[in-house]
């Protein structure tokens, strides 16, 4: 049943992908980047990671591709007569460059089960159990505030300064 | 979460699901009804009462109105996304009521079955992520609808569900921080074993729970998406026929829906008070009713009347909660755009993330000090009411609270309430005289 799921939301997650550079129109492009992180949260929640499933959606379905979708209502960009994959040499070198990473990716995570990341990962049946003693949250949060606590608030510090940095350039165009 | 075998899991579940759904959508035709009656009892008029008794059969009417008219379809609209907005907004609105335990579970010869569709372990952050998923429903429509007056209402939409969500989010944290657990069903358990609503003990939480479930669900006074006097009907001014009621149900399920969570989340949900005998919570494959004081689980006893009870119990305080959000509409004027946005991110976001750093000191202090059951729910019912008290005499600014109440010489300096010397009228002069 599990890889019956698996395989509906990789293929989602893929055609939603396809459909987000095939779209001419940018709405379009973007309700297919949507469905391709709805894919990604239900492959997530196949892996027990439901806390992460969740927050996938709340952050990035329903918070920033709703930026993007202001980003492209104001600026008027939900044109559809333009077609953005130019033929030739660009779409050569598009095929290319994804080709060359997808090639490297599957060369790096071939034999995944192997790999010392898959060390830390309980398997379905202790995910079952560490959800029942810690909830959904308690399994990311714990890990996360003691191992990795410089590494998050290091990530936190990052996004602090970006956001100032692009609140500085935004004023002084203003 | 059950002692369910798994062929008996699909049936219940199956059975459960065309279950809520019909029930849901037969609530949400009956508040169509509600709403207009009560609008109709708040004018002092009487509202649809012709179709059958009372009225009752009136959204059947309405229903069959909408499948038979016509389909309009804007020559200059986007067709694919004019077509698929309307199911956008319905998909979320009636999915998320699969969380909502309605009941206690219930005792079936096939095993004890939970009265919730789907106890998943992130509960109420389902509900926080469908509701961010709303809002594309409401903007495409705007967007396709190649109208400008359809498109402001999709583009205020967008913006006012964005701003709330983060006052709503920010008003569950203290919710969980107490129950320490995302489910909805541990929550009411929580809530049971505490032996207060969380009401009492988060009452800002809820105050702002409420005003953002307000503004997302659209409704007066944050319906600046439709703003009928300004927009024709804002995002859905183009739309006709069913669709046009796929957008209407959509936004009477979010009610029942927010309803529905107001009720769990600071009403103890489906618990009667005062009654231990609905404490029931599963624990490590077995549904139990408490500890004894040695740490051993004692079995729960379900049975088909608690059920039942638990159930009338919800309802009730859902059916408030609907009552309420059709009391505020017919009752509070809109907001202006700018007033919208000053409320959601100057007041509620700073608001509810004070509230959250202070509720955290305080409950810090008291599992310091090891206070625990009804002294810890009394202790911060008391910091809340205080922090309560604190926003309201400030967001009021002397409007309401001491504008009206106060009857010493302060409120007169402000106002003075002058005596317009009229002239005496005499008899065949001035107005009223026979002319």
């Amino acid at each position: 049943m599990a890889d019956i799921l698996f395989f509906v939301f990789a293929g989602t997650a893929v055609g939603g992908a396809l459909g987000v550079v095939l779209q001419k129109n940018p709405v379009g492009s973007l309700l297919f980047m949507v469905g391709t992180l709805a894919s990604v949260a239900g492959i997530f929640v196949l892996m027990e990671a439901h806390f992460l499933a969740a927050i996938q959606v709340m952050v990035y379905a329903g918070a920033i591709m709703v930026l993007f979708l202001f980003v492209i209502m104001l600026l008027n960009l939900g044109h559809d007569y333009k077609d953005d994959l130019k033929s030739g040499v660009g779409l050569f070198l598009a095929f290319a460059v994804t080709g060359a990473i997808g090639g490297l990716l599957a060369r790096q995570f071939r034999g995944a089960e192997e790999s010392p990341i898959m060390a830390h990962f309980p398997g379905p049946e202790g995910m079952d159990q560490l959800l029942a003693e810690q909830g959904a949250i308690g399994a990311i949060a714990l890990p996360l505030f003691t191992d990795y606590v410089v590494a998050f608030e290091l990530t936190g510090i990052l996004l602090l300064v970006a956001l100032v940095g692009a609140i500085v350039i935004a004023k002084r165009r203003v | 979460m059950n002692d369910l075998s798994p062929t008996a899991f699909l049936v219940t579940s199956s059975i459960k699901v065309f279950l809520v759904f019909s029930v849901l959508l037969a609530v949400v035709a009956l508040m169509t009804l509600m709403e207009r009656r009560l609008a109709g009892f708040i004018q002092d008029r009487l509202g649809p009462n012709r179709v059958g008794p009372f009225g009752i059969l009136q959204p059947a009417a309405d229903g069959l109105k909408n499948i038979l008219k016509e389909e309009t379809m804007p020559a200059t609209a986007n067709r694919f996304f004019f077509v698929l907005a309307p199911a956008l907004a319905i998909v979320p609105a009636v999915i998320t009521f699969a969380v909502v335990p309605f009941a206690a579970p219930l005792e079936t010869p096939w095993g004890t079955v939970g009265m919730i569709v789907a106890d998943i372990p992130i509960g109420i952050l389902f509900v926080l992520a469908l509701g961010s998923l709303g809002v594309y429903g409401l903007f495409l429509a705007g967007w396709a609808s190649n109208n400008k007056y359809a498109f402001l209402g999709g583009v205020r939409s967008a913006s006012q569900l964005v701003s709330y969500e983060v006052a709503l989010g920010l008003s569950i944290v203290p919710v969980l921080m107490l129950a320490g657990n995302l489910t909805l069903p541990q929550i009411v358990w929580e809530q049971q074993q505490l032996g207060f609503w969380y009401v009492f003990p988060l009452s800002l939480a809820f105050i702002l729970f409420v005003i953002s479930a307000f503004a997302e669900t659209n409704r007066l006074p944050f319906d600046l998406p439709e703003a009928e006097s300004e927009l024709v009907t804002g995002y859905h001014t183009e739309y006709s026929g069913m669709k046009f009621s796929m957008f209407f149900i959509a936004e009477y399920s979010h009610i029942l829906t927010a309803s529905a969570l107001m009720a769990t989340l600071f009403l103890g949900g489906w618990s009667i008070p005062f009654w231990s005998g609905d404490h029931m919570i599963w624990y490590e494959g077995m549904l139990i009713s408490g500890f004894t004081a040695a740490g051993e689980p004692v079995a729960a006893n379900p049975a088909w009347w608690k059920t039942l009870l638990t159930f009338v119990s919800f309802a009730l305080k859902t059916a408030f909660f609907v009552l309420v959000f059709m009391w505020v509409r017919w009752t509070l004027p809109r907001f202006r755009y700018d007033q919208v946005m000053h409320l959601g991110w100057k007041v509620m976001l700073p608001v509810a993330l004070a509230y959250v750093m202070a509720l955290a000191a305080t409950i810090l202090v008291l599992d310091q000090l090891g206070v625990e059951g009804f002294l810890f729910g009394a202790v911060l019912t008391a910091m809340s009411t205080l922090a309560t008290v604190i926003f309201v005499f400030f967001i009021d600014s002397d409007r309401l609270i001491s504008g009206s109440a106060v009857s010493g010489t302060d409120r007169e300096v402000r106002s003075p309430v002058r005596t317009v010397d009229r002239p005496t009228l005499r008899p065949g002069s001035g107005v009223g005289a026979g002319r």
